[in-house]
């Protein structure tokens, strides 16, 4: 009965790659969705993807896994070993796009006659390629923006008269907006165009669409032709905000019937005319008056992506509707009316999802990590992760919304912190904007005030008004009502807000809600809006209902057991603890355990319903993990899976009553609260880098001179906007606390010897009873001070002592024994001249527990859920003596993130990582970097080394770099201590040298194919601001930089010992 | 805010479900049905097909984009942008959450506003899903909006009324067209919507709208083609229908059907009807086309034909790709087709607007 599938036995899938900003976790959850359809149909799949982290690079879902690089020419490599049958592009993002269509370019795919799966590259083409996208559009009369480049003041009159006033200007090729404006009339324009054209030689005039709303459609199409819009989503900030940085909200709100199917059906017909197969996203411009005063429908195409995407990813959660899974279905030749819908288990795909609920999404900022970086958002993204709230009104999603955030909000209202800068903040888009609205409202600024001022549609700003209104109504604790708390729970308030608004405390108000029976209830997302039933149970809280779609466990299930996920992607936490959540709630159902997953982060695997037995898309708070916990009355709850979100939980809720599985959240406690763990270091006798807890400046003057700089210095309570760093001197000590911290007894700030020349060493293990079973000790390449999270890492160590690790195990085994851990954990170490120190403790699953456990072979996920259930698993596991080596390398996104400064520091800064299998540490370092992008040079480089030990250490590889062939340049000093050493190299002058060569024209010229600066740690003020505009240069001009001496070294030595194509194409399978 | 009173829905079958009233604060009784539909309630409300229902909406989020302007027209004199007839036709509305305030250019008034003024009554805060839920098992039943938390009174099905008599015009309409020779189509009101007449005139095709219970066979009016339209209720309620129709099966007219009328051509063909348990109400049903594609559609029925009892010269064309049950009949050799979803939407997708296309061309 079903279409003959066409007969490809082996298709090579093309992963995304490392987390980067725009290209993030979403890439997984497509990918391993299109490896599980394509399993079920018995096809044997390649999947090249360097993302070491993923669920998708797990050996038991594609048959093989190539940890290299998504670019051409590995790919080739890969295809010329493998010879799939077929390929497929469109479930790796951009990435594997635009490898896949340099690939069809180069002929290779003709040449290996491998057939692209799913939407032509042909049609590709066309969706990529701006002109013939505008012209292709133009032929079926569908109208996309106007937009003209003009390269004088004359042409530029004339085009702004074929848009139409009013106009936007944009100047090309330029940085961060110069020369961009906006011109009313003739005069206005004149003036503007004259300004941007001593900025760019090119300026395009484009139609003011400002204030026009945003919508997206997402869309499936088969071979059959059957074409579907499974979702339409609508954005909170009108358009010139990119939708990867705006609020969105499912399905859209404030369309009518005419305005909502006219754009469908805008939507159905460029997708067939685009002849898309699978899936494919179209956004849209839409006038707020619609209609013209001619009767016209007043929209634009604004582009159309013709793969899986973000938005795919956030459409897939939002209805239950797995695009991903009936992409890869239709690819392959699947009609829509012939695949099940995996919901209801009893209807099909060809349907177009009805909500009984919405879904709402706010991206996840980390910019004040990064000094510098400019934080008002638009076109460009710079949003880290992002956060999806369903429930069944718009304040109850906002609010949940916010809250899932984690950024310190207890909801929209009733925080702490609040924005001083109203006016601007309404105006100007940045992550303060939803906050200015509502303190503007506050202070009685009327809605169609705040309407003109954002162009924000008046229905949002009403719902807004809404949840603050609320809040005036006076109430204290002893007048809670029944209707008064359901108000304040449908509005979306948490027991924490309630509190705050009445003068009490979380848990008072939890007893007080249970006493009057204000309960939220749990429905269900079935696709159909209850016309059928639901066969998965995909499931949400909202207070606007009476009744939960699924009973409440009358007693204790032994059987069942609570994983909490991980949130947000955010720098520091990411892909790799929701593989650790994955994982988990593979091996617990491989058990026989019933699992119930608990996260709210749409971009991942864990939020997929086929993996556990019960998903709550829900916020990890105690509030509500205490609501899904008493309802679904499990064994027990998993919280060191999830990184540190549920891991700050495990205290509160263990005094809640709830049974935490694995180590004790009291030793959990002991390892996050610096004096207890500090007293327990030294009652063991181990030895750690002196600090101090202090609480004013003197004090702090005083230990520092005492332990000698450099130190380390970070806020005692983590604010949000407060960094740690490294002071060398007493300086910037005072500058550091003048600017950052408010030191007092309250927020006391925390002093630490730092050690220079260390090494870092981590340890991840499992234990069990206090009995440590498994580990892995990895090493980091960089000298201690650049962030774990930034370092490179090599497993198994190459550089250790014998006796460095037998310390390292002797001090583990201790803590492990002391703190009687069950389960995982991770431990820091800095080793200098043979001496230990440690420097922190996580009794949780740790960042690099994906990268060890495919490392070893060993799957460390899997111990830690045995050693949590009790079972055995003593034995003799060799995860030291390895015939491979490792090494997992940071991803960065400055080029996301404008301003920024782009240097490796104890604040960590990567969005990603990548690992690569090697035969010996240069392969496996080489294979990685290339995997984050990481062009080799061809011939010129720049050198600008800081701190004459740099410069020494640097000699031997700069000689290399000489016998290769390489042109040097090199700065003043830098140049100065290579020719000493009779290196050949060509003296160009800094910036602030003011002297041709500058470095500054040359950069900007691109004349470098590398730029290799590093710090001076000695005299950091000196050259900061020169080797801040190197850096942020080399970055902006799309130069690779290497910004770390440990680094620089082993990259030379690996180009001096690896040229590109000895580097061996060998799948995972075959190195383990 | 207003101020806020307690509402109540009692269900034949047992259950209350209690929130807030908006709209008229008044008692009403109906069949109680939901949509699944997430956008158009302008249009819903004023679909002929709802008239004796009491209508619950299963997405939560109402009246957001507010009412455009609307002139009570009882006479279907006017074809009012916006809507599907000059009356709200509801008997009642339940949603979840309703928005007071609405923004949206063209809106004239609150969804408050409007059934105020049209003494409709609404009631909002209510557990919709699991209403649905209990519709879903238990299939659809006569409910009432209350003011009081007792229910009082009979429960009356107002599928045993002739819906269709109350919805349909009293005397013949035409809606002219300044095209001269153009063709013209012989509506069978038994509660159309406004779009349908929208699709003919749109396609330069004239429409004479006339009663429910008007012969073909008799009519005074020249025209090239026959209409049965959608309507409220059990189709075997429209005995003088059924009779006029077969017999016009004798005049080699095309003839067109949609919903109502699609039920309607089967029984006069000879085949039969039955009730389903809760309907199809959405804008999200798969239709397979006999060999064909499927097609997105938008439904508003409770009924639907028996396709086992399909004469030989009949046969299936459209198919529930969710349930299999029939949604479109053909005749093997004469231009007599009929679907029982809605190619002239309003509210849902247009993708089967074609279908007037195809009949147009057998005129």
């Amino acid at each position: 009965m079903y279409s003959a599938l066409k007969e490809f036995h082996k298709i090579l899938l093309l992963g995304s790659g490392a987390l980067k900003i725009g290209e993030a976790g979403e890439f997984d959850y497509s990918g391993s969705q299109a490896i599980k359809a394509l399993k079920e149909e018995n096809k044997f799949v390649v999947l090249i993807n360097p993302n070491i982290a993923t669920v998708q690079t797990d050996r038991e879902l594609a048959d093989k896994v190539y940890l290299l690089p998504v670019s051409p020419y590995f790919v080739e490599k890969v295809i010329e070993k493998e010879r799939p049958d077929a390929i497929m592009l469109s479930f790796g993002g951009q990435t594997a796009l635009n490898c896949g269509l340099e690939l069809a370019k180069s002929g290779v795919l003709k040449k290996y006659s491998v057939t692209v799966l799913g939407t032509p590259i042909d049609s590709i083409n066309k969706t990529e390629d701006r002109e013939l996208f505008v012209k292709e559009l133009n032929k079926i009369k569908v109208r996309t923006p106007k937009s003209i480049a003009v390269k004088s003041i004359d042409a530029g009159v004339k085009a702004a008269r074929e848009v139409g006033y009013p106009v936007i200007l944009r100047a090309g090729f330029t940085l961060g907006g110069l020369g961009s404006g906006f011109a009313g009339n003739e005069k206005e324009l004149k003036k503007a165009l004259k300004e941007a054209f001593s900025y760019s030689p090119q300026v395009l005039i484009e139609e003011d669409l400002r204030g026009w709303k945003e919508i997206e459609y997402e869309v499936v199409r088969d071979e059959a032709d059957n074409c579907i819009t499974v979702c339409n989503m609508e954005n909170f900030d009108p358009l010139g905000v990119h939708t990867g940085e705006s609020i969105v909200i499912s399905p859209s709100q404030t369309l009518s019937n005419m305005e909502y199917h006219t754009l469908r059906d805008i939507a159905i017909k460029t997708i067939r005319h685009f002849r898309i197969l699978g899936e494919c996203n179209i956004q849209f411009a839409l006038n707020p008056r619609s209609l013209t005063d001619d009767g016209e429908f007043d929209y634009r195409v604004i582009e159309v992506n013709a793969r899986l995407s973000r938005s795919s990813a956030l459409a897939s959660k939002v209805t239950g509707y797995p695009l991903a899974y009936i992409a890869a279905k239709l690819a392959l030749g699947y009609k829509l009316t012939e695949l099940q819908n995996s919901i209801t288990k009893r209807t099909y795909s060809c349907f177009e999802p009805a909500l009984d609920y919405v879904a709402l999404k706010i991206p996840r900022w980390d910019l004040q990590k990064f000094p510098g970086a400019d934080e008002q958002i638009g076109s460009k993204m710079k949003s880290v992760g992002e956060v999806m709230a369903i429930g069944r009104s718009f304040p109850e999603v906002l609010q949940k919304a916010i809250r899932m955030l984690q950024v310190g909000k207890f909801g929209l209202v009733l925080n702490k912190s609040r924005t001083e800068t109203i006016d601007e903040d309404i105006v100007t888009p940045s992550p303060r904007r939803l906050f200015a609205i509502s303190r503007a409202l506050r202070k009685g600024y009327e809605v169609d005030e705040i309407y003109r001022m954002s162009k924000i549609d008046r229905w949002f700003l009403y719902q807004i008004a809404l949840i603050d209104g609320f809040r005036k109504e006076k109430v204290d604790i002893n007048s809670l009502s029944y209707e008064f708390l359901k108000k304040a729970k449908q509005l979306g308030y948490s027991d924490k807000q309630i509190g705050i608004l009445v003068g009490t405390d979380e848990d008072e108000i939890r007893k007080k809600r249970k006493e009057l029976g204000v309960l939220p209830v749990f429905k269900q997302i079935d696709t159909l809006a209850a016309e059928y039933p639901a066969e998965t149970n995909y499931l949400y809280s909202t207070y606007h209902g009476e009744f939960s779609d699924i009973q409440e466990t009358p007693s204790r299930d032994e059987k069942k057991i609570m994983i909490l996920g991980s949130g947000p992607y955010k720098i520091g936490s990411s892909v790799e603890f929701d593989w650790c959540c994955v994982t988990t709630a593979k091996y617990l159902r491989k058990l026989g355990y019933k699992v119930i997953m608990v996260n709210y982060n749409p971009e991942t695997v864990s939020t997929d319903y086929d993996i556990c037995d019960k998903l709550y898309f829900e916020e990890l708070s105690l509030e509500r993990v205490l609501d899904i916990y008493e309802f679904e009355k499990p064994l027990g709850v998993i919280i060191s899976m999830g990184g540190q979100i549920p891991n700050n939980l495990a205290l509160k809720l263990h005094q809640s009553n709830v049974w935490i599985l694995g180590t004790s959240p009291h030793s959990i406690d002991k390892c996050e609260d610096r004096n207890k763990f500090s007293t327990i270091l030294d009652k063991l006798e181990i030895d750690q880098p002196e600090w101090q807890e202090l609480s004013d400046i003197k004090r702090a003057k005083k230990f520092a001179r005492q332990i000698g700089y450099p130190v380390l210095i970070r806020p005692s309570y983590v604010l949000s906007g407060t960094a740690m760093k490294v002071c060398h001197d007493e300086k910037s000590l005072e500058d550091y606390i003048k600017n950052n911290a408010h030191i007092s007894e309250e927020y006391p700030v925390v002093i630490s010897k730092f050690e220079e020349g260390a090494k870092e060493i981590e340890i991840d293990g499992v234990a069990q009873n206090g009995e440590l079973v498994i580990y892995a000790i990895s090493e980091h390449v960089e000298n201690a001070g650049v962030h774990s999270g930034d370092a490179t890492l090599v497993i198994p160590p190459q550089k250790l002592y014998f006796e460095t690790v037998h310390q390292i195990k002797k001090i583990t085994k201790a803590i492990v024994r002391e703190l009687k851990i069950t389960g995982p954990f991770n431990i820091q170490f800095l080793a200098k001249d043979n001496r230990v120190k440690v420097i922190e403790c996580n009794l949780r699953a740790s960042r690099s527990f994906p990268f060890v456990s495919k490392a070893t072979g060993y799957n460390f996920i899997e111990f830690a859920v045995k050693a949590i259930l009790g079972m055995d698993i003593k034995g003799d596991y060799k995860t030291l003596d390895l015939d491979h080596i490792v090494v997992k390398a940071p991803q960065f996104s400055f080029s996301r993130l404008s301003g920024a400064d782009p240097i490796l520091g104890v604040e960590m800064a990567s969005t990603g990582e990548v690992a690569c299998f090697g035969n010996d540490l240069e392969e496996a370092f080489l294979k990685s970097l290339l995997s984050t992008g990481f062009r080799l040079p061809r011939k010129n480089l720049l050198l600008t080394l800081g701190d004459i030990e740099d410069k020494i250490e640097f000699l031997e590889s700069a000689r290399k770099l000489q016998e290769m062939g390489y042109r040097i340049f090199a700065t003043t000093n830098t140049h100065k201590v290579l020719r000493d050493n009779g290196i050949r190299a060509k003296h160009v002058y800094k910036i602030n040298e003011k002297k041709s060569p500058n470095i500054l024209n040359m950069l900007e010229r691109k004349e470098f194919d590398l730029v290799i600066n590093t710090q001076s740690l000695k005299h950091p003020h000196k050259s900061e601001r020169d080797g801040f505009i190197i850096r942020r240069k080399a970055i902006d001009y799309n130069i690779p930089l290497i910004n770390n001496i440990k680094i620089a070294v082993l990259f030379v030595n690996s180009l001096y010992k690896y040229s590109k194509d000895q580097l061996e194409i060998r799948s995972v399978d075959e190195y383990l | 805010m207003n101020s806020v009173k307690k509402s109540y829905l009692h269900l034949s079958g047992g259950k209350t479900f209690s929130g807030y009233s908006f709209g008229k604060y008044t008692d009403s009784e109906g069949e109680v049905v939901f949509t699944t539909g997430m956008t158009g309630y302008p249009e819903s409300l004023t679909d002929p097909s709802y008239r004796g229902q009491i209508l619950v909406f299963t997405y939560p989020l109402i009246g957001n984009y507010g009412i455009p302007f609307f002139g009570k027209d009882e006479n279907s004199f006017q074809i009012q942008d916006g809507f599907e007839s000059g009356r709200i036709q509801v008997s009642g509305v339940i949603i979840s959450d309703y928005s007071y305030r609405y923004s949206h250019f063209d809106a004239y008034q609150s969804l408050d506003e409007w059934l105020r003024d049209n003494d409709v009554p609404g009631i909002y805060g209510v557990d919709t899903r699991e209403l649905t839920k209990v519709l879903r098992t238990k299939g659809v039943m006569p409910g009432k909006i209350s003011t009081s938390a007792e229910p009082e009174g009979e429960f009356k099905d107002p599928n045993l009324r002739n819906l269709v008599s109350e919805v349909s015009v009293t005397q013949p309409l035409v809606y002219p067209l300044k095209k001269k020779n153009a063709k013209r189509v012989l509506l069978i009101d038994c509660g159309v919507k406004n779009n349908i007449i929208r699709n003919f005139l749109k396609r330069n095709i004239e429409v004479i709208r006339v009663p429910w219970d008007y012969d073909p066979c008799k009519s005074e009016f020249d025209f090239d083609g026959i209409f049965v339209s959608n309507g409220p209720g059990d189709p075997k309620m429209c005995k003088a229908t059924i009779t006029n129709l077969r017999n016009s099966f004798n005049m080699n007219k095309p003839i067109f059907g949609i919903c109502l009328g699609s039920q309607i051509m089967a029984l006069a063909a000879g085949a039969d009807t039955y009730k389903l348990k809760f309907g199809h109400r959405s804008q999200n049903q798969p239709c397979i086309e006999t060999e064909g594609r499927c097609y997105i559609t938008s439904q508003n029925h409770g009924y639907a034909v028996d396709k086992n009892t399909l004469p030989d010269e009949w046969e299936e064309w459209f198919i529930n790709n969710n349930d299999g049950s029939n949604e479109g009949i053909k005749h093997r050799y004469r231009p007599y087709f009929a679907v029982q979803f809605h190619p002239e939407s309003s509210p849902g997708p247009n993708d089967t607007s074609w279908l007037f296309d195809k009949f147009a061309g057998t005129l």
